[in-house]
């Protein structure tokens, strides 16, 4: 069993009973995707909603190409795009007492994006643990499909 | 050594440009050690910032791994330049800068086994919050100084929470100019605690253009 980390801006998959995990999640989103069937998981950590408008660079920053790329990556590795469901976490608003600049409110828009783009690619949403004012760190079991959260001060939790 | 092309960041601010917001720094943190000894009764000496562009990755691991607990203390700025300017501060300086506070203004010291950060006594997210704005004032000041802008902090709000969490605030906005930001470290010094302030400029995306053309580095 490994864990693999998924840093900022990225995505990675992983198989049998590797845990994928992703530390520190404010406004960005976590998004897993998990075959059970094949016993194939990924993790994507996206920034911003939409690449619209973008033309450098990392891909795995926005919600969009984030989630086409690590699509593409877990049906490369094996997994069945039938057998996905995903689970979803982070897009707080870390400063909540600074009011609500497009900066400050960039995590609600990026977990309405990944709803939205899940819901296109007709992927069950099994869990969505998104809002709020608190940072996550997120760990997918891919033995069991499990997504650990942890926070400061709002406890931990598997959904 | 590397051969890949440098991030837009990094493009931006070359080393000649670094020495800039170098000068802001230095200027910035005399105002600072002013202003707080005025604060503190004491006399703080500040160091000469280390002032870097670091990667996105890179940056959530200055202090720890990702979901180590900081405090970050934001504010705003208003007029030439919009935006924010986080200040970011270990738990172990968080503790060692209010010792001097509680110090200076005759309160009871708290034990370091007593200070939990996430459960924050009022009195000390005041102090902190007034440092922040004491210490970022005294950086957009020297701003000011060398750009004639006129930039105003707003109100501080402070957050404790795992430091990648919080950087997210930074990294959005550079998000938008490349995959690194820049970055101000200051040491405080008051002959008994080396205490160290993680500083991070946050402008918008036409701020920073305007900041840097203020500058004479335009954006290319």
């Amino acid at each position: 069993m490994a864990t693999i980390i998924v840093g900022m801006a990225d995505w990675k998959v992983a198989k049998g009973s590797d845990i994928l995990t992703t530390l520190g999640l404010g406004s960005c989103v976590g998004v897993t995707f998990w075959d059970k069937a094949k016993g194939i998981g990924g993790m994507g950590h996206f920034m911003l909603p939409s690449s619209e408008g973008y033309t450098n660079q990392n891909r795995a920053k926005f919600a969009d190409t984030c989630i086409q790329d690590l699509l593409v990556a877990i049906t490369r590795a094996g997994a069945v795009r039938a057998n996905l469901v995903a689970k979803i976490a982070g897009g707080a608003h870390m400063f909540s007492g600074a009011g609500a600049g497009n900066v400050l409110k960039v995590g609600e828009r990026n977990a309405a994006v990944a709803k939205e783009i899940l819901a296109e690619l007709k992927i069950p949403l099994l869990a969505n643990d998104t809002g709020g004012t608190h940072g996550r760190t997120i760990e997918l079991n891919i033995g069991d499909g499990k997504l650990k959260i942890r926070t400061v001060g709002f406890g931990e939790k598997f959904v | 050594m590397t051969h890949e092309p440098l991030d837009p960041v990094q493009q931006a601010f070359q080393a000649d440009q670094l020495s800039i917001f170098q000068e802001i720094g230095n200027i910035g943190a005399g105002n600072a050690a002013t202003a707080l000894a005025t604060m503190l009764g004491k006399v703080v000496d500040m160091s000469v910032p280390d002032v870097r562009v670091v990667s996105f990755n890179e940056i959530t691991h200055i202090m720890g791994t990702p979901d180590t607990m900081v405090i970050g203390i934001l504010l705003g700025m208003e007029g030439a330049l919009n935006g924010h300017f986080l200040m970011l501060l270990a738990v172990d300086d968080a503790y060692d800068l209010l010792s001097i506070a509680r110090a200076a203004f005759g309160l009871d010291p708290v034990a370091r086994e007593d200070f939990n950060p996430a459960d924050i006594d009022p009195l000390d997210e005041s102090a902190l919050r007034e440092m922040a704005n004491i210490l970022v004032g005294s950086y957009l000041a020297a701003i000011c100084t060398m750009t004639n802008l006129d930039i105003e902090p707003t109100q501080p709000t402070l957050a404790v929470d795992m430091v990648g969490a919080i950087l997210n605030v930074v990294t959005v906005s550079y998000a938008e100019i490349g995959d690194s930001v820049l970055f101000m470290k200051t040491r405080f010094n008051d002959t008994q605690k080396d205490i160290a302030g993680n500083f991070f400029l946050i402008p918008d995306f036409e701020s920073y253009k305007r900041l840097m053309e203020s500058l004479g580095m335009g954006l290319g």
